[in-house]
């Protein structure tokens, strides 16, 4: 008897396995009512995952939204993913940006960070080498704003945890293909 | 044309500019304005239904039997919730419905109004696309659109939630030519490329198979006739899904019948030994795949698809072809013609017919005849003889009897059977062959059902009998839920946990009582007569065909098995064969 190999499903039971892979999905939308929605639910009602969402309308005369989303899955469950998006009436187009070599992912965070003394020397200090702005400063606290890969934010904000670490506001990721075509 | 009207004005408008000349619904507080201007017009005809859900069914059936698009309207809140089912259905087997629900006016969404629901969220999920309209400006457009999204594509159903205040709400109606769809534009021609690849394959095959889907009929006529000449040029044989039957004749040689779990011997072993597999408007559905990392391992496959999600969704394949069947047949015609190549394959398929016919001499559709019991499989197979001649259209429910008519019930033509697929949905039949019966008022319309489906919908009857329609019921009455019952006895050590059907009406007093004409027959000899006395009479009739109560429908794929682990009809303990990790799949 064969042991019994589980089917290439694109759906989450093959999630967890070693080929997952994470991309980052821009998706061109009209901006009506409802569209986050229909793409939020597509989401939960296949089952796929969302590891991070940001939507926002770009061009205002035509109403044209622009949701990037981070996923991960199989590259099988990815490509369902795609067709799947582009199956919703609203959506103008769906482009695999993992796919496109040299594509840029931004992130931005606000940090607030509590303390005094050394703490506060240091807190500046690091932000310095991250070029992390302040944004707010209280006698007792900063706010830092902080651009850069999500990678750069993670590592800034574990620094920020022994020094006072209060809380932290993310956008998620937006994303854009290099060079001088849109996508 | 433009012109000034109320929005329940242009809904009707629109329904005619449309071509829509029958509609089904139920109206309610929120809908009135739309009732009120059909009240003051002829060209759309209104069925009243008794149920929502029967309002979505016919418009199923009248568009799976018209290739048109099915008309719903329906109130708000319970209207539209009833409709869900129906919804589901038609967005699972790619049926073109739009559904036209009332809502609370727009001042009192949200507030939850009497009888309010959040229609476009409750059918985001169940809809191809939905809108809310809330501004009067938006509604010709929108209803325009709503028909071009349902027919494009891959069909579907589309609802269009209008607060009772747009209703009321005086604006410019502009009829249909003026609008097109920003976004959404199909693609029908498939690529160039991929079409000489499959050519390339084709003429390389030794073991090829055809496995044609629903896809061909949603294309239209013209699909079903281009593929009966592909299949004759290239000498290929063929088999379909449950949603395809009819596209091509049951008659023709080169058809092996169903395919999937309950399909035959030799559709799903020509499936599983098969070199290649070229998949035409249909989706590698569980129940047509079985295992699936043991589904026809030897095999290139070709998919052609109008969804490009649809390829590698379940199955990953070798080709993806992404247009419209009718499309891509003809190319293929056309390639297949001008490589001159076509003669030649006859013989090399020889082999493979060959083996084929060793399937087919299992004659795996078989079953024990009875001279005091009526079988099932028997039933339906008087039913299709005495009906064949005619201009039938078939219906059904869901269950063994589903199964038994699309084994033993031969379609010639498309759009003659229709059937809930995808759903699964029981009470699906009644309401469909009214839809049906809508749409070819002379034609002899017979819903194949079973007594616990038909029961789900029962309501029906009396839109049957209002509107004269001379729809056939023909039970097959097993009292069980048969294949509820039949995974028990497989799989559950018989303990037939809730399928029995207890208190059964007496169907002839029933159809009686809905003026309708009732008849029962229990002996295998009269069931000739009975039949001929169904069709005979001119208006609605439920046949009560009480069945032999034990009847399994085989053969079978158990679940969790692949093709070529068929069990057929006399197998001693079924379940044994499914395996625990069967037995959780469905």
């Amino acid at each position: 008897m064969t042991t019994a190999v589980s089917p290439p499903s694109p759906y989450s039971s093959a999630l967890g396995k070693p080929n997952i892979e994470v991309h980052t999905l821009s998706v061109l939308v009209d901006n009506e009512p409802g569209v986050l929605a229909r793409v939020v639910g597509l989401f939960s009602g296949r089952g796929y995952n969302i590891e991070s969402l940001t939507v926002a309308e770009v061009v205002h005369e035509t109403h044209l939204s622009r949701i990037t989303i981070v996923t991960s899955g199989t590259p099988e469950a990815i490509e369902q993913i795609r067709h799947q998006l582009e199956r919703l009436v609203p959506i103008h187009k769906v482009i695999d940006l993992t796919l496109i070599e040299r594509a840029i992912e931004r992130e931005l965070a606000m940090i607030k960070v509590r303390g005094k003394g050394d703490h506060r020397v240091e807190a500046l200090r690091l932000a310095d080498a991250f070029r992390a702005r302040v944004i707010d400063a209280t006698i007792e606290s900063f706010i830092f704003e902080l651009t850069g890969t999500s990678d750069k934010i993670d590592q800034f904000v574990e620094l920020m945890r022994p020094i006072g670490l209060v809380e932290v506001s993310r956008t998620g990721i937006a994303a854009i293909s290099r060079g001088p075509d849109a996508i | 044309m433009t012109k000034q009207m109320t929005g329940a004005e242009m809904v009707v408008q629109a329904l005619k500019d449309q071509g829509v000349e029958t509609l089904f619904g139920y109206p309610g507080g929120a809908v009135l304005p739309i009732y009120d201007a059909i009240f003051h017009q002829n060209s759309v005809r209104h069925v009243l239904v008794r149920h929502e859900q029967g309002a979505a069914h016919a418009a199923e059936g009248f568009a799976r039997s018209t290739g048109r698009v099915g008309v719903l309207l329906v109130t708000s809140g319970p209207g539209a919730t009833n409709a869900i089912t129906g919804l589901t259905d038609a967005l699972m087997d790619s049926i073109p419905i739009v559904c036209i629900t009332g809502q609370v006016p727009t001042h009192l969404i949200g507030s939850d109004a009497f009888q309010e629901c959040d229609t476009v969220g409750i059918t985001r999920h169940c809809t191809k696309h939905n809108y809310l309209v809330k501004r009067i400006e938006d509604l010709p457009r929108i209803l325009h659109e709503a028909f071009y999204v349902a027919s494009s594509g891959r069909p579907g159903p589309v609802v269009i939630d209008i607060p009772k205040d747009v209703q009321f709400a005086t604006g410019t109606y502009s009829g249909p030519r003026n609008v097109q769809h920003k976004t959404y534009r199909p693609q029908l021609k498939a690529e160039a490329g991929k079409l000489k690849q499959a050519l390339d394959m084709m003429l390389k095959a030794r073991r090829p198979v055809f496995y044609t889907g629903g896809g061909v009929i949603n294309s239209g006529r013209v699909a079903a006739t281009l593929l009966r000449e592909l299949v004759q040029l290239t000498g290929f044989p063929i088999t379909s899904t449950l949603m395809g039957l009819g596209a091509f004749p049951a008659s023709g040689k080169q058809w092996l019948g169903m395919l999937g779990m309950h399909g035959t011997f030799e559709a799903n072993n020509a499936m599983h030994d098969c070199d290649l597999m070229i998949a035409v408007g249909a989706r590698f559905d569980d129940r047509i795949t079985g295992r699936l990392d043991a589904f026809s391992p030897g095999s290139r496959k070709i998919h052609v698809d109008i969804d490009p999600s649809s390829i590698n969704k379940n199955v990953k394949v070798d080709l993806g072809i992404i247009g419209d069947c009718a499309h891509v047949l003809e190319d293929l015609i056309a390639l297949w013609r001008s490589s001159g190549a076509a003669a030649a394959q006859r013989p090399v398929l020889t082999p493979w017919w060959q083996q084929i016919e060793t399937w087919r001499s299992v004659k795996s559709l078989s079953f024990r005849a009875s001279e005091t019991l009526i079988k099932p499989q028997y039933a339906v197979q008087r039913l299709y003889e005495l009906t064949k001649s005619r201009d039938t259209y078939i219906t059904t429910e869901v269950g063994q009897h589903q199964m038994w008519a699309a084994q033993h019930y031969h379609f010639e033509e498309p759009n003659r059977w229709m059937t809930s697929g995808g759903l699964g949905t029981m009470g699906y039949g009644l309401p469909a062959a009214i839809g049906v019966q809508m749409a070819h008022p002379k034609a002899l319309v017979v819903d194949i059902a079973g007594e616990a489906s038909i029961l789900m919908n029962m309501q029906e009857m009396s839109t049957a009998v209002q509107y004269r329609l001379p729809v056939k019921i023909f039970i097959l009455n097993n009292e069980y839920m048969g294949m509820v019952r039949q995974w028990q006895e497989l799989l559950h050590g018989g303990r037939y946990s809730e399928s029995y059907s207890e208190a059964l009406p007496d169907f002839v007093k029933l159809a009686e009582a809905y003026g309708a004409h009732g008849i029962r027959c229990t002996l295998p000899g009269d069931l000739d007569a009975a039949i001929m006395e169904m069709i005979e009479t001119p208006k609605a009739v439920i046949f009560d065909c009480i069945v032999d109560k034990t009847e399994n429908c085989f053969p079978m794929i158990p679940s969790g098995k692949a093709h070529n682990e068929m069990i057929l009809g006399d197998a001693a303990d079924v379940g044994s064969v499914i395996d625990e990790k069967g037995k959780m799949l469905v």
